[in-house]
């Protein structure tokens, strides 16, 4: 109805203006779509110069050699394909990835649940105290564990010298250290979680559960058959975005074991950087790089279908 | 209950069966501040290490003694990092770039939501959704072709922003912008259509409806995203760790890791030193605007 009236009004300035000539260009900059084609033009050229071109680009320079003189097709991806280190990266993304991502919707899971439970008015105080790890940057947080990780002063490794286990080669041992990658990511992502699902419990209408309260239901009943239903599409969509993110996570990795021991737990953002920037094959780097890309465009589709699906469901 | 004890005639079953009931529900609000302390001290545990260990002289450290106390307390990691010039130089350089980005995030995304939000045109449908994929592209995708693109540029225009702390001013837009927008977009929605209708019919341009009305209005949504974009420009490592290499040149996460670890040499008190001084602007904007924080990071679902 809206629409309509500022339709008639743009529809008599028209008018108004054929009475009156007004030069056209100047029309063409009163429309209401020229108007917005120019407020969103800034974003338009951001985004084409900043990502979609250097995203094409990057296509084209993986197709080049080292030096970036001569046109190899798909050399370099069929030189990564003999490389044993390439299958250990893959490898380790989808398990740092996968694994990552289940605990930090458990954890928060369970822990926005407890924060759920409490009384309203201290809720506050808990909640702000858990999200710290979601504040502090990343790389800083991630120095605070290479320390905790240290070889010879781990505070750790002190502590469990006590019960006379260790000393852990934390970040010095394959095992070890992918574990410990993957317990960093968990600490520093596992609030984001939390408070997503902390804003979804809340959506979750009180007399669903006391039906069910009445019905006999016990508290996992409870959680299986209302909470995990109402909640599946925050939960869906929110792994989904942490998939990207950890997939591509560069930070942790980076600061923490710089992809040792032996390159056993380089994921493809830092390979791609130990490749392209610091060994200077910036075709390879763009090559390893491009790899993310289809797991992107996957986690991509269904956050959109989401997305749509609960903007029909709105309208 | 006592009320309920005394009007229900039903007898003791009734009075016992309410009873344990709340029975129930104090120990399952025990067992949630337990398990909430577990949860905090696991989350808490790292920044109070580093904490801890600011406060330590590099001979502590290396003593074999508790490393989870502090036996002689001192602030000498904090002067000589707050004397030195090229730790200030690293906060300035971080500031500079937090500020120039959240400006010409603002700058881009406010009006970009406005049409997109209010004013359709030909293919708005399409920039929206174009909007949500561009902040689902990591860094980590980009920064081989932009560290190439830039060393083009300068190729051809003599123009050499690699290696200068104003290069992240030109790509950090490209991760705070696309979300700013969504979130505005969100708010800009949200206001009643009858409020641009009627300054439009009193003669307002588009313009002046959107910095009289929605802007004061969506201001919530203003702040959530600027705070966003900050800690977003605050964080960032990749691109610094990648672009710039001149020491006068890198921001505050990049400097500490690439200066004060020289070689295999840890100078751990004065890193863990560094390390809370720049985390400590994020943590004073949460402390403070909590609430926009946690609204920017719920608007639509974010990353993480």
């Amino acid at each position: 109805m809206a629409d309509v009236a500022i339709n008639t009004t743009s529809r008599s300035a028209k008018a108004g203006s054929r009475a009156r000539p007004v030069s056209g260009v100047r029309k063409f900059f009163q429309k209401k779509s020229t108007v917005a084609f120019f407020m969103a033009l800034p974003l338009i050229l951001l985004i084409a110069i900043l990502v979609v071109y250097p995203a094409l680009y990057s296509i084209h320079l993986a197709t080049l050699n080292k030096s970036m003189q001569r046109y190899v097709g798909f050399g370099n991806f069929t030189f990564l394909f003999t490389r044993e280190t390439f299958w250990m990266v893959v490898r380790q993304s989808c398990l740092f990835a996968i694994t990552a991502v289940i605990f930090k919707a458990i954890i928060g899971f369970v822990a926005a649940h407890f924060v759920h439970n409490v009384p309203a008015n201290k809720q506050r105080k808990w909640r702000g105290m858990l999200l710290v790890p979601w504040v502090v940057p990343p790389a800083m947080s991630t120095l605070t564990w290479l320390w905790l990780f240290d070889p010879s002063y781990s505070a750790f490794n002190w502590i469990l010298a006590h019960f006379s286990i260790g000393p852990i080669p934390w970040t010095g041992d394959t095992g070890w250290a992918r574990f410990a990658v993957i317990l960093v990511n968990i600490w520093a992502g596992a609030p984001f979680f939390l408070i997503l699902y902390l804003a979804a419990l809340k959506s979750v209408p009180e007399q669903l559960y006391e039906a069910a309260a009445i019905d006999g239901c016990n508290w996992w009943q409870r959680v299986w058959f209302i909470t995990l239903p109402m909640m599946r599409n925050i939960i869906a969509i929110t792994a989904l975005f942490s998939l990207i993110v950890t997939f591509a996570n560069f930070d942790i990795v980076r600061i923490l074991t710089a992809g040792g021991p032996l390159d056993s737990t380089h994921l493809f953002a830092t390979w791609a950087f130990k490749l392209g920037i610091e060994s200077s094959d910036i075709p390879l780097g763009a090559s390893v790089s491009l790899f993310m890309f289809p797991i992107l465009a996957i986690a991509a589709i269904f956050i959109l279908r989401d997305i749509n699906q609960r903007g029909n469901e709105a309208s | 209950m006592t009320m309920a004890a005394t009007i229900d005639k039903a007898g003791p079953r009734r009075k016992k069966k309410l009873r344990s009931m709340s029975h129930d529900r104090k120990w399952a609000l025990r067992w949630s501040y337990f398990f909430l302390t577990l949860f905090a001290i696991f989350f808490l545990f790292p920044p109070l290490y580093t904490v801890i260990t600011s406060l330590k002289t590099s001979g502590e450290i290396s003593a074999a003694v508790n490393p989870w106390w502090v036996y002689h307390p001192t602030l000498s990691n904090y002067k000589e990092l707050l004397g030195s010039s090229q730790f200030l130089r690293f906060f300035l350089n971080s500031a500079m770039v937090s500020i120039c980005v959240v400006i010409i995030t603002m700058l881009i995304s406010i009006p970009a939501a406005f049409a997109l939000a209010r004013m359709k045109f030909w293919g708005s449908a399409t920039l929206a959704t174009g909007v949500f994929l561009t902040y689902l592209i990591p860094d980590s995708l980009l920064f081989i072709p932009l560290f190439k693109m830039f060393a083009v540029f300068h190729d051809y225009t003599g123009i050499q922003l690699l290696n200068h702390w104003y290069v992240l001013v030109v790509v950090y837009p490209t991760l705070t912008v696309p979300f700013a927008t969504w979130i505005m977009i969100g708010y800009f929605a949200s206001i009643p259509k009858e409020l641009d209708e009627a300054a439009i019919m009193d003669g307002a341009t588009w313009m002046q409806t959107l910095l009289r009305i929605f802007v004061p209005v969506a201001l919530p949504g203003i702040i959530a995203a600027t705070i966003f974009a900050f800690t977003v420009s605050w964080a960032q490592f990749l691109y610094p760790l990648a672009f710039t290499t001149t020491t006068s040149e890198l921001v505050l996460p990049v400097g500490i890791i690439t200066t004060l670890i020289k070689g295999d040499v840890f100078n751990w008190g004065q890193i863990m030193t560094g390390a809370l001084l720049s985390a400590a602007p994020p943590l004073i904007i949460y402390a403070f605007l909590m609430d926009y924080y946690i609204s920017g990071l719920t608007a639509g679902a974010t990353k993480g």
